[in-house]
């Protein structure tokens, strides 16, 4: 079995209200210097060795990432 | 007129969804998420709620329900399909319609009775409304935030398939003040707003949203 990641976060152009809030909580909380907060996903997959890239590229194009908002990034931890 | 409404886990309208359509004269039919066909109905009605409890985002479990891919195909060869609210959100997801809806840009959930102004009469839920009317129905959504690249918002705009916008402040970030878009071909609409709603003074704000259900009956007979 292999580990694999796959890292969602909203496209830079795309408005991340979440991410704004958790931003503006910090300096209420007495957290200075934080200039900007964006939110995102972060999946863990235990994948069978036979599960190549282009199946775990289209997994995160597919259903993990909504492309027309998110970007993603797929990683395989070493073992 | 057979209009099917889909219910999935978690959809919370599809009982209003059924008494809008038998209110406009058609017969509402029930079809369920696991289905693998559409028995034969006219046109779809996608209804609003809270699918698979909107685990991973808004309609991307749901997209892929059998029962989608039966409308998603009959969609393709021309049948009428309304989404509201979280059916909007999953006919975004399904590709029948472009762009996404994402969190309210002040992130509260918005439940409200919100004024629409009617942009395209030509599609198969609109006809009944004169262009430029404006309308009254209840807008309840924590995710209604309409967002498409440029390039999207501009064919959009430019052939006319933004057909409903709302009026007033804008309650939730949509680009545009988008609050409904349909398809090319205008058979297949999506909005945040619930028509379904507001079909009779008794339940609802208004009656306005009694025009969208009639305008398919016009659709289907005329077809």
């Amino acid at each position: 079995m292999a580990r694999v990641v796959v890292d969602v976060m909203p496209k830079p152009e795309i408005l991340d209200p979440q991410g704004q809030a958790v931003a503006n909580a910090l300096p209420r909380l007495g957290f200075a210097g934080i200039a900007a907060v964006r939110q995102g996903k972060h999946f863990e997959l235990e994948v069978a060795d036979d599960v190549d890239d282009a199946a775990l590229a289209q997994i995160a194009e597919t259903f993990l990432a909504n492309p027309v908002i998110e970007d993603f990034v797929v990683r395989r931890l070493d073992a | 007129m057979r209009v099917g409404v889909i219910t999935f886990p978690g959809t919370l309208d599809d009982v209003d969804a059924a008494r809008a359509v038998k209110h406009a004269g058609g017969e509402a039919v029930p079809l369920w998420h696991g289905d693998h066909d559409l028995r034969g109905v006219d046109a779809v009605v996608v209804p609003g709620g809270f699918s698979y409890g909107d685990y991973l985002r808004c309609g991307a479990i749901a997209r892929f329900a059998p029962v989608m891919q039966e409308v998603v195909e009959a969609a393709r060869g021309g049948m009428p399909v309304l989404g509201i609210c979280n059916g909007f959100q999953i006919l975004c997801e399904a590709h029948l319609l472009p762009g996404a809806l994402t969190r309210n840009h002040k992130l509260h959930f918005v439940c409200r009775d919100q004024w629409l102004r009617v942009e395209n009469n030509e599609t198969a839920w609109t006809s009944r409304y004169d262009r430029g009317a404006e309308i009254l129905v209840p807008l309840k959504s924590g995710e209604g935030g309409y967002q498409a690249d440029q390039r999207t918002l501009d064919e959009l705009e430019g052939e006319g398939r933004v057909v409903f916008r709302y009026v007033g402040e804008n309650p939730n970030g949509s680009r545009n003040e988008i609050a409904g878009i349909s398809s090319a071909n205008g058979r297949v609409v999506g909005l945040m707003p619930h028509p379904e709603h507001a079909i009779d003074a008794l339940t609802g704000p208004t009656d306005d949203g009694l025009g969208v259900f009639l305008s398919l009956l016009d659709a289907v007979v005329s077809a």
